[in-house]
């Protein structure tokens, strides 16, 4: 048996979900669209039941993307997720507005069942409802009064399901829908329609509700903080930083153990398998490759974490509130905040976080520009140049290092609100932006669905981003393991071999030099050269900024293997030393402050992260968007290095 | 009047009616109806968005949505 499940947004629709499959959940998508489709399933009394979990929304007619899904399964028949029944989940202290879908669905002719969520905060507000009554008015249709907090009655809810199934579709009480093929009505005579269909509510209601529930006191108090001139911004800043320290905190010790397992697993398959270029391909490029697509579940599950308690407590609806006028004249809306300031931790959470955005252009421009937020993974390249290229100057408490260091977050950030800008000039749209949003009651979080949504965002990274990720990652090992012709082999003889065994590691490491030299990227890198001479850079540089599209961080590795030193440029100064004894063609040094400073502009603005555009082409379901990312921002870094160059040199 | 002039919360007002255009339905399907009494909560800072109560729970629109609607 097929159900869906219908509900407006925050009435604990998710709960019911989870109650009722577990952890029997699959996400998927939709055909063509960005909406994520999310179904289950689970037994009672012998009968299967598939059980999907439909998009939030408030009325049948679709207003956005998520909601022609709804419609279209619903209204459908052939189509392939059409239900045989429906699950309405209503918020019970808020009938009025959740009648409205619920009777909707009823006039589709689908047989439902209805859910009165949320009975325990009606009790809390005195609010009688008699139910018994209700059903009779609406023609019959059953309904469950339920309390998802508890999952009390579970058994018994999951008992009415089979019963409707069995019964059938009670009668549609209104003809709005049957002699509706499309959904061809105009605009006007759907606001009629709506305003008949409350005035009708507002009859029964009448009959089984005697005293509607008034916003009670208590939230007031709490809103009158949070939404504060003064206190709310401070209090939400303050949350943003508790959230970010506490990301890294605890992120740190799952991304080590899980670059130490996958390091091991490399060597120890490069140890025991023999060598030939299959089992070079499992150790040196499919391991890492996979090792590089776990390495971000720690920061994806604990931002969606924080994202999770945020909505559930009611809190984010506030946060939109109070930066959406600031944001507005950039093309964003208040839910674009969150995403983009995540972005300062990684680019790819930040950019799955954008889901919440309703508005297709506001949601694309956040994609867009969240890229250029300074994340973690620029911190190590940042480091190393500032070390290389800037004086130790110090005035007071203000150190140059420092200083530079800032003004980098500060050009990202200054860089995301401009693009943003502009592709609101640039982006056309029929949909005219718009801000009509709840503002939830203050709510505790039910703490077992917090697992459930980071488990998901998690897989959905893996399964769908993880593919491509693991793709480029492999076929760019192949491109730095292997060169055209024999040219690597015959210079990597020329090097002498050491007899003493001392120097072995030394030998080791100017091998590993000579050959990406000598490989594809290697060649990429020189033939690059006269592109980037304007900028600063030699073919040295070139070969990192392409390697760095595995992550930006690959740069300090590179740039060590390169200059056949160990990665470990903090402890050993080494290839700081190297680096900084380079001479160009001219015999001048090669990272001065003037390349150092565009170098690390072109760090700052270019996209050079293959897992981003991964997660960008799996959020916009098109490679469209991610390639016009990375030609924007490639030519931000481009043209702003170019200049910066010039001026100080 | 029009609601994104409203600055007393002490007081309700009843909706008389929604300017017809794109965000019509949208209004009228949260339950912004003609006849349907609201009250203004509060404002964001720089008094945008606004939020107000429909009976039994709070909305939030911008001021130029506010705007559409009608009141007395």
């Amino acid at each position: 048996m097929k159900a869906a499940l219908v509900g407006n947004p925050n009435v604990g629709k998710t709960s019911v979900f989870n109650l009722l499959t577990g952890l029997n959940q699959k996400v998927g998508n939709y055909p063509g669209i960005t909406v994520d489709k999310k179904w289950g399933h689970f037994n009672h009394q012998g009968t299967h039941v598939e059980l999907l979990d439909l998009p939030g929304l408030y009325s049948i007619y679709p207003k956005s993307q998520d909601e022609e899904v709804v419609f279209q399964v619903l209204r459908q028949k052939d189509h392939r997720d059409h239900p045989d029944l429906v699950i309405v989940v209503m918020d019970a202290t808020n009938l009025e507005r959740n009648l409205f879908l619920a009777t909707q669905i009823l006039d589709l002719g689908i047989p439902t069942l209805l859910i009165a969520n949320m009975i325990d905060l009606m009790d809390k507000d005195h609010v009688g409802v008699n139910f018994e009554k209700l059903t009779e008015l609406l023609g019959g249709v059953p309904l469950v009064p339920f309390n998802a907090r508890t999952g009390q009655d579970l058994a018994l809810l999951k008992s009415a399901l089979l019963e409707v199934s069995l019964e059938g579709a009670s009668s549609p009480h209104t003809q709005e829908f049957t002699n509706l093929e499309e959904c061809n009505t105009g605009r006007h005579e759907e606001a009629a329609l709506g305003e008949a269909r409350y005035k009708r509510i507002r009859q029964i209601l009448s009959f089984c509700q005697p005293s509607p529930r008034k916003r009670s006191a208590r939230h007031q108090k709490w809103d009158q903080i949070l939404t504060h001139p003064v206190w709310g911004y401070l209090i939400f800043l303050s949350l943003l930083a508790l959230i970010f320290q506490t990301i890294f905190a605890w992120s740190e010790v799952p991304m080590n153990l899980i670059d130490t397992v996958f390091l091991t697993l490399s060597q120890w398959t490069q140890a025991t398998l023999p060598t030939g270029p299959l089992p070079d391909l499992i150790s040196q490029g499919l391991i890492p490759g996979l090792g590089g697509v776990m390495i971000f579940i720690p920061q994806i599950a604990l931002l969606f974490g924080f994202i999770f308690v945020l909505e559930e407590t009611g809190y984010m609806a506030r946060v939109v509130f109070i930066t959406d006028r600031l944001i507005r004249p950039f093309g964003l809306n208040g839910r674009s905040i969150v995403p983009l300031i995540s972005g300062v931790a990684c680019a790819i959470p930040a950019v799955m976080a954008t889901r919440t955005i309703d508005h297709w252009k506001e949601r694309l421009i956040t994609i867009m520009v969240v890229p250029l937020m300074s994340c973690s993974a620029r911190l190590p390249v940042y480091t190393l140049l500032i070390a290389l290229v800037v004086p130790d100057v110090s005035w007071g408490i203000f150190n140059l290092k420092g200083m530079v260091l800032m003004a980098l977050y500060l050009v990202g950030f200054v860089a995301a609100l401009f693009s943003a800008l502009l592709f609101k000039w640039l982006l056309k749209t029929k949909e005219k932006s718009f801000l009509v949003m709840e503002l939830p009651d203050y709510k505790i979080p039910r703490w077992s669905n917090l697992g459930i949504t980071m488990l998901e965002k998690c897989k959905v990274f893996v399964w769908e981003a993880g593919k491509v990720i693991l793709a480029i990652s492999v076929i760019l090992w192949l491109l730095a393991s292997y060169g055209p012709g024999g040219q690597m082999a015959s210079a990597i003889a020329k090097i002498p071999v050491p007899n003493e065994s001392a120097q072995q590691t030394d030998y080791q490491q100017q091998v590993k030099s000579v050959a990406l030299e000598h490989s594809y990227i290697g060649r990429a890198g020189k033939w690059m050269e006269p592109v980037i001479q304007p900028l600063g850079y030699n073919w040295q540089i070139g070969i990192s900024l392409i390697t760095s599209f595995l992550a930006r961080e690959v740069f300090v590795g590179s740039m060590a293997t390169i200059y056949s030193v160990g990665e470990t440029f903090e402890s050993d100064q080494t290839l700081l030393e190297r680096m900084s004894h380079q001479r160009n063609g001219l015999g001048k040094p090669v990272y001065t402050l003037a390349s150092g400073i565009s170098l690390m502009l072109f760090y700052a603005f270019a996209m050079q992260c293959m897992s981003t555009l991964a997660v960008v082409r799996r959020e916009t379901k098109s490679w469209k968007w991610p390639l016009i990312q990375l030609v924007y921002m490639t030519a931000l870094a481009y043209i702003s290095a170019l200049i910066v160059f010039n001026l100080l040199n | 009047m029009t609601l994104d002039q409203v600055s007393n919360s002490s007081r309700a007002y009843i909706v008389r009616e929604v300017k017809k255009g794109p965000l019509t339905t949208k209004l009228i399907d949260m339950g912004l109806f003609p006849g349907k009494e609201i009250r203004l909560l509060f404002k964001a800072p720089f008094g945008d968005p606004i939020a107000i109560e429909v009976q039994s729970y709070t909305l939030s629109l911008r001021r130029e949505e506010a705007a559409l609607i009608s009141i007395e």
